[in-house]
């Protein structure tokens, strides 16, 4: 078991015969990821790595059946891909795309309303993993292997790291997944725990926040009112220099919350586990 | 990007909004010329940072004399780390009252805030906390903006009806930046109503998302190289890298901004102090790790270089070369840690050993590692 994604999956590449989206969907096809198509405008009717492309998420989803995509077009097209992919129906869009101006995500969110059965991971995130079974994105599928911890992160790398560290003390992952690092985003850190909370496959959780935003705190929130997971946060940025900007638009500073100080006070009182580095992680969940 | 006040203030008058009348000064002379043509004059410190009024970068003059002086004091001044380039030299208004109106990015509503206040000229933040019910809230519909009676709704909620028709007027012209500019900050306060009954913005702050730039090229080639910021935060910009100075001695350089700061907090925690914050990104390439090393080297306090890279997006093999690459055309002599692993991490290493570069096993350990090596002094 698993959330939001499994074997059966039926999974799309949005600019798939671009560069990236030509390596990743390749890499997520040799993990054993139900890649039914992709789309690249103009280039309908042909096939790429073994699969159909068709010119809109439309014609790929009346053709194939697909229920989720993984967009990886550049930052000018990918808001409208999100939306032509909710239009078209797609349950589940992970946007990888990178340096999306927030203005336009403010709008895919609002469009969003109308399809309330769709959900949106990112955009710039890794997209999730399910190991053994399925990943959209671009989560190495080598640091992961089946298990029951479930592993829900604002950062890409620190993902790797983290998942890494499990794969090798024997903890595997139901699923992983990365909400993104940006300030506007679709999917939060209490929607995906929520859904953890409700797969009997997980067992335990950790969760890998960054300063800015209060998502961190709405999650330790939601955990502090009950929870049966066994749960580890870890928050990057603790000496990070206050006002600074550190890359993600997200990671900035404002108010009392959004400090590491604050995140990490909010999941102890939710008696949450806190570890202080992302080696602790595997002990404290032990 | 954050505009300076006299660039915002450009900005805000071309979307129709009243200005009072003010000058740029470069020089002591300058400024006094501004308060000849102008008459009684605020000198004004123009830096992307709040709280200028309080390090001194604000001051009156009456006669041109006094802003010379002024201006003489100001410009070449360190506040928050900004040099002074320049001052802007206003004309005072007679003010009647002071008002808030603020649009910005609210995170946990993924929405625009409109905010409108009778509290204004002071710190909006301590209106927030000490009487939030003294500000009237908006989400403006992203796609079609505010309409007219919600605004009016709005400006009657902030106690300020008797101002409605030309306040409504005024934000729709202010909210032009959100959609048309992709502004993520658009404030002005205190929006100014002076004895004459006039609506003026007395100050101006205006972010542009970044991510946006693309689009607002115009923006960026007339404001853009206005402020002196960090030399090697200036350097690292013109090569494409996101990169903030610290004050410590190891340089950093890492991929995603996660992993970059869980980075910073482990040569913290390791006992040593780290002198940038350096993401390369997703998909760096060879060239993009070279500019990133050429960058930290320039800063003569550092004493070694932890590098630590977990590939998705990003290649192993292709960071690896750039890395060698970079260390030969550098001539690079500190001590060097590599922590790498990811896709095609085997390619990567193999790559460095070839080299004599060791990559190091965990995070944590090469942390220690260069910690350990930057004190010693020794080459790694």
């Amino acid at each position: 078991m698993s959330i939001l994604l499994d074997g059966s999956t039926r999974v799309i590449v949005q600019g798939i015969t671009g560069r990236e989206g030509s390596f990743h969907a390749e890499q997520m096809k040799e993990m054993g990821t139900n890649l039914v198509g992709g789309t690249s405008p103009g280039k309908g009717g042909t096939s790429h790595i073994g699969v159909p492309v068709f010119n809109t998420v439309a014609e790929a989803v009346a053709a194939t059946g697909a229920t989720a995509s993984g967009i990886f077009v550049p930052p000018p097209f990918a808001p409208d891909a999100i939306m032509e992919a909710a239009a078209a129906g797609i349950t589940l869009i992970a946007c990888i795309t990178e340096g999306i101006p927030i203005q336009d995500m403010i709008r895919v969110k609002d469009f969003l309303r109308g399809y309330p059965a769709a959900r949106l991971l990112g955009a710039n995130c890794p997209g999730l993993i399910t190991p053994g079974a399925a990943k959209i994105g671009i989560i190495p599928q080598r640091i992961t292997r089946p298990g029951s911890v479930g592993l829900v992160s604002r950062s890409g790398t620190l993902t790797y790291e983290v998942g890494s560290a499990l794969s090798a003390a024997g903890m595997g992952q139901s699923t992983i997944v990365g909400i993104g690092g940006d300030p506007v985003l679709g999917l939060t850190f209490a929607d995906v725990i929520a859904l953890f909370e409700a797969d009997p496959a997980t067992d335990r959780l950790v969760v890998i926040g960054e300063i800015g935003g209060s998502d961190e705190e709405h999650a330790a929130e939601l955990l502090g009112r009950g929870s049966r997971l066994k749960t580890v946060a870890f928050i990057s940025g603790r000496t990070a220099p206050e006002g600074k900007r550190m890359g993600h638009a997200g990671a900035i500073i404002s108010g009392n919350r959004g400090t590491a100080k604050s995140k990490e006070e909010a999941f102890r009182r939710a008696g949450v586990a806190v570890a202080e580095t992302t080696d602790q992680i595997v002990g404290l969940l032990s | 990007m954050k505009l300076l006040e006299y660039q915002a203030k450009e900005v805000l008058a071309s979307l129709g909004i009243s200005i009072p009348p003010g000058r740029v000064a470069r020089t002591p002379d300058e400024a006094a010329d501004a308060c000849a043509s102008l008459g009684p004059v605020a000198v004004k410190a123009q830096v992307p940072v709040g709280g200028r009024g309080k390090a001194g970068g604000i001051k009156l003059a009456q006669t041109p004399d006094e802003a010379r002086a002024a201006a003489q004091q100001i410009i070449g001044m360190d506040i928050k780390g900004f040099k002074v380039p320049l001052v802007y030299c206003e004309a005072a208004l007679d003010i009647a009252r002071e008002i808030y109106l603020g649009f910005t990015v609210d995170r946990d509503a993924r929405a625009n805030i409109l905010m409108l206040s009778a509290k204004g000229g002071m710190d909006i933040e301590q209106v927030a906390s000490e009487s939030p019910e003294a500000i009237a809230r908006l989400y403006p519909n992203p796609w079609r903006g505010p309409l007219d009676f919600e605004l009016n709704a709005l400006v009657f909620d902030a106690g300020l009806g008797e101002l409605s028709r030309p306040l409504v007027a005024m934000i729709k012209k202010l909210y032009r930046a959100i959609p048309d500019l992709d502004a993520l900050t658009a404030e002005i306060n205190p929006l100014v109503v002076t004895r004459a009954n006039e609506i003026v913005a007395g100050d101006a702050k205006l972010e542009i998302d970044d991510n946006a730039m693309y689009r607002h090229r115009d923006l960026e080639e007339r404001y853009g190289s206005v402020v002196e910021g960090d030399p090697l935060e200036v350097e690292a910009k013109k090569r494409g890298l996101t990169y903030v100075s610290l004050d410590g001695d190891i340089g950093i350089i890492g991929n995603g901004a996660g992993l970059c700061m869980s980075t910073l907090d482990l040569v913290q925690r390791a006992g040593g102090h780290a002198a940038n914050f350096c993401d390369i990104g997703g998909g760096a390439k060879a060239e993009v790790v070279e500019n990133a090393l050429a960058v930290i080297l320039m800063n003569p306090r550092v004493k070694g270089v932890l590098m630590n890279v977990f590939g998705g997006i990003t290649r192993g093999d292709e960071v690896a070369k750039g890395l060698v690459t970079a260390r030969d055309n550098l001539h690079m002599k500190l001590p060097l840690v590599v922590r790498m692993s990811g896709t095609r991490e085997e390619e990567g290493r193999a790559i460095l050993k070839q080299n004599g570069i060791e990559p190091g096993a965990s995070a944590w350990e090469a942390a220690q590692k260069i910690v350990e090596l930057t004190r010693a002094g020794a080459r790694a």
